[in-house]
């Protein structure tokens, strides 16, 4: 008998609708972040409460040049105004990241992903759990633990608290920052401490998400980058990864 | 792997068709129900007709946030102005005495309003937020007429849609639907807290839209236009802001 074949039929490693969503993110999240870097730089002063302008105490200044010369900054120019296609652009992203987190979401409660794949199993959930996953990144055996059919117990935490923390908050700040929006839901504003902390909470999140992706892109290269994003993109499973072991 | 079998091409197929049948019939029926913004066409026509669309369906009648008395700036930021001219500065000589509003288009009894006149129309005060795009903000009373109001006097159209508001520095115009337009809190604004309106917030007559950020709320208006269409003002694209590359709806 010769040895069996290669099964032809494998799940793939992430779904399509995980594949389709996943990408369409990373486009608006870059997007999301070069536009709203861009309008910062138009007032890159920082506020709690209502209300706050040149005229008022900031909480903290970033120390960059700004696109108006009514800000005053440490520099002696100003840098062109980009803040039209960037508010266009950041709203249109906005909304393609938040018809594409509905349908994950949508599509993710529906078929257990979020069950299956990102909450800790069982007996995964105490600390023990968190300190082998970490310990075994730090001693540089990563290799070891990257199981390439499921998540470890961090990567999902880490999931799940950028689907079900950072990113409704994204949206939550965004909005609380509309004057139509916090006209129909005033609430949205006050309970975050008036709108200009709800626009320093949302630069806060940048930084998280930001964090984030850096990290996610790190471990991904670490993990082997072609091979991640071929499972990623087709759908493939990952070459077996005892071929990789030395 | 998942092979490619017939029955997958064909449900992809239809998927994408019915998407994409989807979308055009969204952007024709935005368009029919007055949902789509003047400034609709272009690549980032989709996110705006998806937010106009939004506010206008789930916010047309909600109100701007107001604030207690004890929360008013005190000391707002009056944003920068192109210079005003020397006609300009003759009027403001003589206390405003002789600014008047043409209120003209799409109305039975088109009108010039003296601010005296405006003041007998009605008057409204309103503690409301002016956010600028660019993140700031300030608290102030604003004490006017309302824009309704003013439209009661001279009677728009039954096929109005929008009104065209213009500064006296003719290179700043702007417009806002006959919703927002007749909404109670969209004030043709004379007095801020307490006080006339000074010069540097816009006085003697700026526009109020404080569901909208503050590039909406234009300073110095003499003329407001109702009409049926914007296509004929401009560029097309319902006020100035879009032809540098601004939106025309500054909900968010």
């Amino acid at each position: 008998m010769p040895p069996a074949p290669q099964p032809t039929v494998v799940a793939p490693r992430h779904s399509l609708v995980v594949r389709i969503t996943h990408w369409l993110t990373v486009i608006a999240f870059f997007a999301l972040l070069i536009s709203g870097l861009e309008i910062v730089i138009s007032h890159p002063r920082f506020y709690w409460g209502e209300t706050g302008n040149v005229m008022t105490k900031p909480l903290f200044t970033l120390p960059i040049p700004s696109s108006r010369d009514t800000v005053p900054t440490a520099y002696k120019f100003v840098m062109p105004d980009q803040n039209g296609w960037s508010r266009y652009l950041h709203f249109q992203a906005a909304w393609l990241v938040l018809l594409t987190g509905a349908v994950y979401f949508v599509v993710s409660l529906w078929n257990r992903h979020f069950l299956r794949d990102l909450w800790p199993p069982a007996g995964q959930r105490n600390l023990q759990a968190y300190t082998r996953v970490i310990t075994s990144y730090l001693r540089g055996r990563h290799r070891s633990i990257d199981d390439a059919s499921s998540y470890n117990v961090l990567q999902r935490t880490a999931y799940l608290v950028v689907i079900f923390v950072l990113f409704p908050l994204m949206i939550w700040t965004g909005l609380a920052m509309s004057p139509a929006f916090v006209s129909v839901a005033p609430w949205s504003s006050a309970v975050l401490g008036g709108k200009q902390s709800a626009r320093t909470l949302h630069f806060a999140v940048t930084f998280a998400l930001t964090f984030f992706v850096f990290l996610h892109i790190v471990m991904v290269t670490l993990a082997g980058f072609w091979r991640r994003m071929r499972a990623m993109t087709t759908g493939l499973p990952a070459s077996p990864v005892h071929e990789e072991r030395p | 792997m998942k092979t490619i079998t017939r029955r997958r091409l064909i449900t992809t197929g239809l998927a994408a068709t019915a998407g994409i049948a989807g979308v055009t019939e969204a952007a024709r029926l935005a368009k029919r129900y007055g949902l789509a913004p003047p400034d609709c066409g272009g690549i980032y026509g989709p996110g705006e007709t998806l937010t106009y669309a939004a506010s206008r369906i789930f916010g047309a009648h909600a109100m701007a946030r107001e604030f207690p008395r004890s929360m008013i700036s005190e000391k707002p930021f009056a944003n920068e102005t192109p210079p005003l001219s020397d006609d300009f500065h003759q009027q403001q000589a003589v206390g405003f005495k002789d600014w008047t509003l043409t209120v003209d288009g799409l109305v039975s009894h088109p009108t010039k309003f003296s601010i005296a006149d405006l003041k007998t129309l009605g008057r409204s005060s309103q503690i409301t937020e002016v956010s600028c795009e660019e993140g700031w903000s300030y608290v102030a009373e604003w004490i006017g007429t309302p824009l309704a109001a003013v439209l009661r006097e001279v009677q728009p159209a039954p096929q109005a849609r929008f009104a065209a508001y213009f500064s006296v520095q003719r290179e700043l115009w702007g417009s806002i639907d006959i919703a927002e337009a007749t909404h109670p809190q969209t004030q043709l604004t004379w007095a801020m807290n307490d006080g006339d309106l000074p010069v540097g917030f816009g006085g003697p007559l700026r526009i109020r839209v404080p569901r909208q950020l503050g590039y909406k709320s234009l300073k110095y208006i003499d003329r407001i236009t109702v009409t049926d269409s914007m296509k004929r003002f401009g560029k097309g694209l319902g006020s100035v802001d879009p032809e540098y590359g601004y939106s025309w709806y500054a909900g968010i």
